[in-house]
């Protein structure tokens, strides 16, 4: 026994000393190396098994398709109102608002309570919206509708008026599971649970009414 | 006549014995049955406190059981519907569905209280820290399994409770927003969700939950039950090597004890069931009698009441804090709150185990702790105000602050002597 395991030791590579044999003839040391190779074998086998297992968690093709880009006319908005929530790309809430000319006179005064005004986490929308009205054209926002905290679907209140949950509200969004507050531009304010200013997707103007959402290049 | 009868009793008696003898040669039926029921020996100094980790069974078979039969008329694919044809077009329907949905609040009430029993005689103590951890785990499971479950009806309650829920796992640092449309496996809550959530509810889940809790069954009947003066009967043993101090678990605890409870609890139960199932709201809550609506967020979000607890300290963190945004910790939070008490074998540096023989300080740290618990519960039911949050953070200061200073506060404390025998009331 001890004389045959020595040999086909040495042959995988390991140099059995005599103090590797044990007094029963076992040679722990390719024992170990044995016990070692398996493990680590069947360590990347349950790996790879578990590959499909993981993977299937993801969107399907199905989802992924349902969330292609889809093309929208806003030819009916009028200033002040907002279109949606709709279900839109990838399902979301999406928010398309138009913005009177008081409001976007707003957008760039009242900015002091903005907890990212100037769009500098460039997570949260495409650089064409990197402006103080986060939009392609300062009338028409678009902004994907979860609120940047624990996803819940803020409200739009679009007149500048008092709001039971502020008396000097300029319009914008209120979420009301946790309070977060955004101006007519998705910016959230300061101090509040949500960390980040509301998403925009990416999209693009196929004519001065018609809006593709999803993407921001593209033939179709 | 009567001889003969006697002599046909004798023969069917005579029939079964060798019937289990049969067995036995063949499977450990008599064996297993004494070393966990007739000759399972728990302190005779049980009271009511030790009832709660019977009837979590009773109430685990009453969901597994409930569950089973809602799957057969449930469908993930058209699920708001088919809640609604449970409820009024099967026969019964309606009770199976109440009886699942008062199970996952009776579910919560026996286990918050058998935990509690457990905080009062110190049973996670030495040698029982597996078994304690096992619970823990037990807890756990039984946390994201009701979450689950929450999901199925898909009432727009379900959809945005789990919404934030899912939401919490996007504010993980980097791979959050991935990991988030991994678990949902759409962009959204979406049928894709609902389908996998509903097969970790109805197989994944309680199956993981029936191997913990056969396993900590198996911890339990290996160190031996604990009891109201925290002392060990196996120190004094008679001559057969039998606790003086211990009586067979059946037929003194089975049917002197745990019976007439459970026939008890059923009443209770059932009480709730016919005439409060929706217990105002607090079980079934209203919104979820509306169909899941991805574009309407319910104007107040509030979890079942069994996690309010954990909610209010979710959303106590409201400051960032190493350049991560408030979320994260909340989540931290939360899930520090949930996991918490696994820690406390090593946390109770007592020289004793049960509050009886505990010192001042820690019959008030245990009352505190309690009150606040009950606390933090009500503040996760209403909607956030300054007020609340603060109150929130005092809570959720005070909760932690019963486990980190444990070391201290049991060490410092004067104990009372402990009797060398169980005492008995």
């Amino acid at each position: 026994m001890s004389s045959s395991n020595s040999d086909s030791g040495a042959a995988v590579g390991v140099e059995p000393g005599p103090a590797s044999i044990d007094k029963t003839g076992f040679n722990k040391q390719r024992r170990y190396f044995l016990i070692g190779a398996t493990s680590a074998v069947a360590g990347i086998g349950a790996v790879g098994a578990a590959v499909p297992f993981v993977a299937s968690w993801f969107p399907s093709a199905k989802a992924r398709a349902l969330g292609a880009p889809i093309t929208l006319d806003i030819s009916r908005l009028r200033p002040g109102e907002m279109l949606g929530p709709i279900e839109a790309w990838r399902g979301q809430p999406i928010f398309i608002v138009s913005r009177s000319a008081d409001a976007l006179e707003i957008l760039e005064k009242d900015i002091d309570d903005l907890a990212d005004p100037d769009s500098d986490n460039t997570d949260q929308q495409p650089d064409y919206a990197r402006n103080s009205w986060r939009s392609k054209r300062p009338e028409i926002g678009i902004y994907v509708g979860i609120c940047t905290h624990l996803g819940c679907s803020p409200k739009y209140y679009g007149e500048i008026q008092p709001e039971p949950f502020d008396a000097d509200w300029q319009g914008g969004f209120f979420c009301p599971c946790h309070g977060s507050r955004f101006d007519m531009a998705g910016r959230v304010a300061k101090n509040l649970p949500a960390p980040d200013n509301l998403l925009v997707p990416p999209y693009r103007f196929v004519s001065d009414s018609v809006i593709v959402i999803g993407e921001d290049v593209g033939t179709a | 006549m009567a001889e003969d009868a006697q002599a046909q009793k004798g023969k069917l008696a005579k029939g079964w014995l060798n019937f289990i003898d049969w067995v036995d040669e063949r499977f450990p039926l008599t064996e297993t049955f004494e070393f966990h029921m007739s000759k399972y020996y728990a302190p005779k100094n049980f009271n009511f406190w030790y009832l709660f980790g019977v009837l979590s069974m009773v109430v685990l078979v009453i969901q597994l059981l409930t569950g089973i039969w809602l799957t057969m008329s449930y469908s993930p694919s058209d699920a708001f519907a088919s809640v609604e044809y449970i409820m009024r077009d099967v026969e019964y329907g309606w009770l199976l569905r109440y009886l699942h949905s008062t199970g996952a609040s009776a579910f919560f009430v026996v286990v918050y209280l058998h935990m509690f029993r457990g905080l009062m005689y110190g049973s996670y103590r030495k040698p029982r820290e597996l078994l304690w951890l096992v619970g823990m785990a037990i807890f756990a499971v039984l946390i994201i399994e009701g979450f689950a479950g929450y999901l199925l009806p898909w009432g727009n309650m379900s959809y945005w409770a789990g919404q934030v829920i899912v939401s919490l796992v996007g504010a993980i640092p980097f791979i959050g927003p991935d990991l988030m449309e991994w678990v949902r496996g759409d962009f959204l809550m979406s049928d894709i969700t609902l389908n996998r959530f509903f097969a970790l509810h109805v197989i994944a889940l309680p199956l993981v939950l029936v191997m913990l809790v056969f396993v900590h069954i198996v911890a339990l009947h290996h160190v031996g039950s604990s009891n109201p003066d925290g002392i060990e009967i196996k120190k004094h043993k008679d001559a057969n090597g039998i606790p003086l101090d211990g009586i067979p678990f059946h037929p003194y605890y089975t049917i002197g004890h745990d019976v007439p409870a459970i026939v008890i609890f059923l009443f209770v139960f059932c009480v709730v069931v016919f005439y409060a199932p929706e217990m105002g709201g607090y079980f079934i809550e209203k919104p979820n009698f509306e169909v899941a609506n991805p574009l309407k967020t319910p104007e107040h979000i509030a979890p079942v009441w069994y996690y309010t607890p954990f909610y209010a300290m979710l959303r106590a963190a409201t400051y960032p804090l190493f350049g991560v945004p408030a979320k994260f910790w909340g989540f931290v939070v939360m899930a520090g709150a949930i996991v918490m008490p696994a820690a406390l074998p090593w946390l109770d540096r007592s020289p004793v185990k049960s509050m009886r023989y505990k010192g001042l300080l820690s019959k008030i740290t245990l009352a505190l702790f309690i009150v606040t618990f009950v606390i933090l519960g009500y503040l996760g039911t209403i909607a956030p105000s300054p007020v609340s949050t603060l109150a929130a953070q005092i809570g959720t200061a005070i909760y932690f602050g019963y486990f980190v200073l444990m070391p201290w506060y049991t060490r410092i404390e004067k104990t009372k002597p402990v009797p060398d025998r169980v005492t008995m009331p």
